[in-house]
């Protein structure tokens, strides 16, 4: 039988442009203006998906984004995307839609036997059976039941798609193009005010779209004519606003699919734009709401409004009689409209008495009313066939199609994102905006204001209003079509189905909740409205509830004998519509994930052999291909270059900052908890800053250039951090010192040159300075130009052997290094990466960033004794707090392997020899090499009590590869204790 | 949320790091003992409401400043001397 079928004429489809899509392998025609939804009821697909949980038939319940059930998987492959509603996407070419949810098809479904277990799937049903007591179970379980209960899936794919994002600015934004939408919009517009309006529909005109008078098309396109010649107002048609945010930040969700079926084209799919508006116009509307019976969920029952659009907007009507339920005067206009289509219509009315004006007109029409009667049942396994009412006329109906109008809920989602809670206004039956910010205004039906003539006033208002709130003056009103008359929009609550039959009444088709779910769930107490959704799953679907919210409310409230106000209502958050991920990443993947930063010496490095590593940030040079192809064997070969000959490293990740002004040294020796005041110039000294709470922030150096001016640098991962700090200080709290701070981080380089073979390397490079050990000593520095270009030349070593770091301004970085290989070349001298670097560090017991933890003082890692006695520095009062003093805290120690056929682990966990290995242990390996020196694999570690262990064996426990491994505390020292080496 | 820095004007705070209360005086260089340093430290009135509070416009001119915001509503307030 067909129940659904295209009319001959009419609609806003364009006839001459057929279009071809695809919907589960079979070729789906249609007219360009169809939506995916439209072109399936126009080729009689009612029945197109089974539910949720009880895997019952399912059809389309509306026209717009509030659909429940019409949820599809589009695309192939990559590109696909599950649980699109199909009311929402336009049918164009090389479209590709399938159904999901049924398994092997809609039409024959195995899982429907879930229908049959219903008891099974009620409230709480995963709750009580298997979080209860069966503990464990629902971890064997989950997977079964989220294959057989389940929207649509993800690929699982990398998405080909390109998604963009935009800043914008306006004056006023419209959301919604509906009458008060269009008015408001043209109303600010007219001002010269810059007029952003956004709808979430192809067209504009909103509820305009589903109607057939001629007159208020012509105004429609008026006001879009008008609005579109004004060069200072956008329009953004399938834009969807998903949120307003703190400031008036608007986020508007552009969906693009139509351009683009086809991935390779190029186009972004979507398009993010975050919009700083001066003021806001809501006109988002009403989403009409279904009424609960018997079976309201067969295939064919919808909502009368979306019977109406259906047939006006898109010529597709019931094949020959509708039967519209309702309990207010609104469904006449679906009632009329789908008469003059040509549909036998026949309309139960909850209630006892319509008016005299709508009998006259339906009968005019041939419009068959049966007040005080409501649906009994609803027959028609995979499709409507047939209507039972209840009531004053229990009669029956053969029929294709069945209309709800329960009366219309305002979409106030937007107006409590900011955090105000919506209001219950009884004589429009609904939620409307508890308030509004000062620059905020809302219109028409989302602000009750059902009637056309109502609207459109409320809407012009709005518009002069926040033209005006943006500075904008005069305008000129948009006055409403002539001739129209506003109807009663008030409903009689029949909330519970007064007359109805045995079989499931739903209140949320996507989530699948019945009316006795909802009763469940008080039974158990299960009171509060947030209850019931997590209990009841009710508006936790894709479509947020946005059709059943109020009806559970509103049964809610029935059971427990309070209004619905008392009863309260959900919290609505951002964003409004499902939203691909990708849109909000937008360009944000992939190697844009975040930004990368690169030394000024990466281009040597990468022609040069070395393999990278990423360090925050930065890419690392971490081991170069001369000393082997893997790190393990590499890093070993770069050490013993050091130990033994020279090296050179790429240090420019480095933080480094120049500290200027009279006032410096006196400024570096309240943050150093060292003394700096009185470093000569020419030398630089190694420091360590606390927070104000004790605790270790940084450490770095600073050398002296001259009595005012001072280099810092800090570690690679603290660099922005103690900038910030040291701008802090010197701007909100110590303004009386008068130092200026400079980043040259991304501006200088830094290269290390280590080894014995250290000196006569930079002799060999810069053959005209003294470089003797007289003339530049241990932790001394200089100035001195090379070729016109300023080196800085700095001694100072944290591998523990004679070492130098060379810096310079960044642009002449390469060949600076380059020069220094080539003129030192005799001595041997080759590039060291990042693990070599790290594990002479180590072998010297130099803490780093991996120890420096930002929980440890001065004395966890052994740093106490540089603490100035005479001085105040950051932090000095709460290093010395009960806490920070403790000797059972963790502090820094050597570890060294006692097994040597076992390897060690950073983070391994450590125990003492007689500890059980459970929980926490008593500290950490927190970085672990192997030793060239020692010829075993050594650590440094915090442990509690410390050093105060030292020579005792411990363990070391890697619970995730279950291996354990015998260690010795030792001094974090392992190599060359007196510093002979450094001052050679 | 839009913060108005006193260098640049209105800008978005993904520009802005935050910096703590700023209600609360810093003891002076070289003065406070334990107590001073813990009250300043770690004690705070975390109101709900109105509350002044140090931004630094991190990626921008780098300014810090004092900032009155509502905590309950991200109103704006101005910057404070
Ligand atoms: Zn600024």
């Amino acid at each position: 039988m067909t129940r659904f079928r295209r009319l001959p004429q009419g609609g806003r489809i364009d006839r001459a442009k057929p279009v071809s899509a695809r919907f589960d392998g079979k070729a789906l025609g249609g007219f360009a203006g169809d939506t995916l939804a439209s072109a399936l009821l126009a080729n009689d697909q009612v029945l197109i998906g089974r539910s949720f949980k009880y895997h019952r038939p399912r059809g389309l319940v509306a026209a717009g984004i509030e659909e429940p059930n019409g949820l599809f998987t589009l695309g192939e492959g990559a590109t696909t995307e599950p649980n699109v509603a199909a009311t929402m996407v336009d049918l164009v070419d090389g479209l590709v839609a399938r159904t999901q949810n049924a398994w092997p098809s809609a039409g024959f479904d195995l899982m429907a036997v879930n229908s049959i277990l219903s008891p099974l799937f009620q409230s709480g049903f995963y709750y009580k059976t298997f979080m209860g007591p069966t503990k464990g179970s629902w971890m064997f379980y989950e997977p079964f039941i989220r294959e057989a209960a389940g929207l649509g899936k993800a690929t699982g794919l990398p998405d080909p798609d390109r998604y963009d994002m935009r800043y914008a600015f306006c004056d006023v934004l419209v959301v919604g193009s509906g009458p008060a939408g269009l008015a408001a919009a043209l109303t600010a517009g007219r001002s010269g005010a810059r007029v952003v309006l956004a709808d979430q529909d192809s067209d504009f005109g909103g509820s305009l779209l589903s109607g057939n008078d001629a007159g208020h098309e012509a105004w429609r396109i008026a006001c879009i004519g008008e609005l579109k010649s004004l060069p200072n107002a956008e329009t953004c048609a399938r834009t969807t606003v998903q949120g307003l945010y703190d400031g008036n930040l608007a986020v508007l969700v552009e969906n693009r699919s139509h351009l683009r079926p086809d991935a390779r084209k190029g186009e972004a799919r979507m398009l993010l734009t975050q919009l700083r508006a001066k003021t806001i116009v809501m006109a988002t509307g009403a989403i009409e709401r279904p009424l609960v019976f018997s079976n309201n969920d067969r295939p064919g029952v919808m909502l009368a409004s979306a019977l109406r659009s259906y047939t006006n907007r898109f010529a597709v009507a019931p094949d020959k009689r509708a039967v519209i339920v309702t309990n207010n005067d609104t469904a006449y206009q679906a009632a009329l409209d789908l008469a003059t289509a040509g549909v036998a219509v026949t309309v139960a009315d909850h209630r006892a008495s319509v008016s005299a004006d709508i009998l006259s007109r339906a009968g005019a029409k041939g419009i068959a009313i049966f007040p005080g009667s409501g649906i009994f049942d609803v027959e028609g396994a995979k499709g409507v066939t047939r209507v039972k009412l209840g009531g004053a006329h229990a009669v029956t109906i053969e029929c294709d199609a069945v209309g709800m109008a329960g009366g219309w809920s305002p979409v106030v989602h937007l107006s409590s994102h900011g955090g105000i809670k919506p209001k219950f206004d009884e004589a429009a039956a609904g939620f409307v905006p508890g308030g509004f910010p000062a620059s905020h205004y809302g219109a028409g039906a989302m602000m009750g204001t059902y009637g056309l003539s109502a609207a459109i006033a409320e809407g012009s208002n709005a518009g002069a209003s926040a033209a005006s709130y943006a500075g904008f003056g005069k305008t000129r009103p948009v006055y409403a079509p002539e001739h129209v008359t506003d109807r009663s929009y008030a409903i009689l609550p029949t909330w519970a189905p007064a007359y109805s039959a045995k079989g499931k009444a739903f209140v949320d088709f996507q989530s699948d909740v019945t009316i006795k779910d909802v009763k469940i769930a008080h039974q158990e107490g299960y009171r509060s409205v947030e209850h019931l959704k997590r209990y009841t799953t009710l508006g936790m679907g894709t479509d947020q509830g946005k059709t059943s919210n109020i009806n559970a409310l509103a049964l809610m409230a029935e059971y427990r004998g309070i209004t619905i106000p008392e009863a309260g209502t959900t919290t609505f958050r951002p964003p409004y519509a499902p939203l691909t991920m990708g849109a909000i990443a937008g360009r944000t993947v992939g190697a844009h994930f975040r930004p990368v930063r690169l030394s000024p010496l990466h281009d040597w490095h990468v022609k040069n052999g070395a393999t990278f590593i990423d360090a925050g940030l930065w890419k690392r040079a971490w081991f170069y291909s001369w000393a082997g192809a893997t790190p393990e064997t590499a890093y070993v070969k770069e050490m013993e270059l050091v130990r033994r000959g020279v090296g050179l490293a790429d240090v420019s990740t480095l933080g480094k900052i120049d500290i200027q002004g009279p006032d410096a040294a006196e400024f570096l020796n309240r943050v150093y908890v060292n003394g700096f005041a009185k470093l000569p110039v020419g030398k630089v000294r190694y420091g360590v800053m606390l927070n104000d709470d004790g605790i270790v922030l940084d450490d770095g150096t600073t050398a002296r250039i001259s009595d005012n001016q001072f280099y810092m640098t800090t570690t690679t991962a603290q660099a922005g951090e103690v900038m910030s700090w040291l701008e802090y200080l010197l701007q909100c709290h110590w303004t009386d010192l008068n130092v200026q701070v400079a980043s040259l981080t991304d501006e200088w380089a830094g290269m290390a040159v280590s080894g014995p073979k250290a000196r006569e390397a930079l002799q060999l490079a810069f053959p005209a300075e003294d470089l003797s050990n007289d003339a530049l000593p241990y932790m001394g520095c200089k100035d001195f130009p090379f070729e016109g270009v300023t080196v800085r030349l700095l001694r100072m070593s944290f591998s523990g052997e004679l070492a130098y770091e060379v810096h310079v301004a960044a642009d002449y970085a390469i060949s600076l290094w380059a020069h220094i290989l080539k003129a030192a070349a005799p001595t041997g001298i080759k590039p060291y990466g990042l693990e070599a670097l790290a594990s002479l560090r180590i072998e010297k017991g130099h803490v780093a960033g991996l120890e420096l933890d930002h929980r440890n003082t001065l004395d966890d890692l052994g740093l106490g004794k540089m603490a100035g006695k005479e001085k105040d520095y950051v932090g000095r009062a709460l290093r010395f707090r009960e806490d920070c003093q403790s000797p059972e805290r963790w502090s820094l120690v050597g570890l060294e392997l006692m097994e040597p056929d076992k390897k060690l682990r950073g983070g391994s966990i450590l125990f003492a020899a007689t500890d059980e290995i459970k929980g926490h242990g008593r500290g950490y390996i927190t970085s672990v090499t192997w030793s060239t020196e020692l010829n075993t694999f050594i650590a440094l570690g915090l442990y509690k009590g410390g050093l105060g262990h030292e020579g005792e064996e411990i363990i070391a426990a890697f619970p995730l590869k279950n291996e354990q491994a015998r260690l010795k505390i030792v001094s974090p020292h392992f190599i060359d204790k007196e510093g002979a080496r450094l001052h050679a | 949320m839009m913060i108005p820095c006193p260098h640049c004007g209105d800008r978005d705070v993904s520009e802005f790091r935050y910096g703590g209360d700023a209600s609360k005086q810093r003891p002076a260089h070289g003065t406070g003992d334990l107590k001073a340093w813990h009250d300043y430290v770690f004690l705070f009135e975390n109101p709900k409401g109105p509350h002044t509070e140090y931004w630094q416009h991190v990626l921008g001119c780098r300014r810090w400043f004092k900032l009155a915001r509502n905590t309950a509503t991200n109103e704006i307030g101005g910057v404070v001397s």
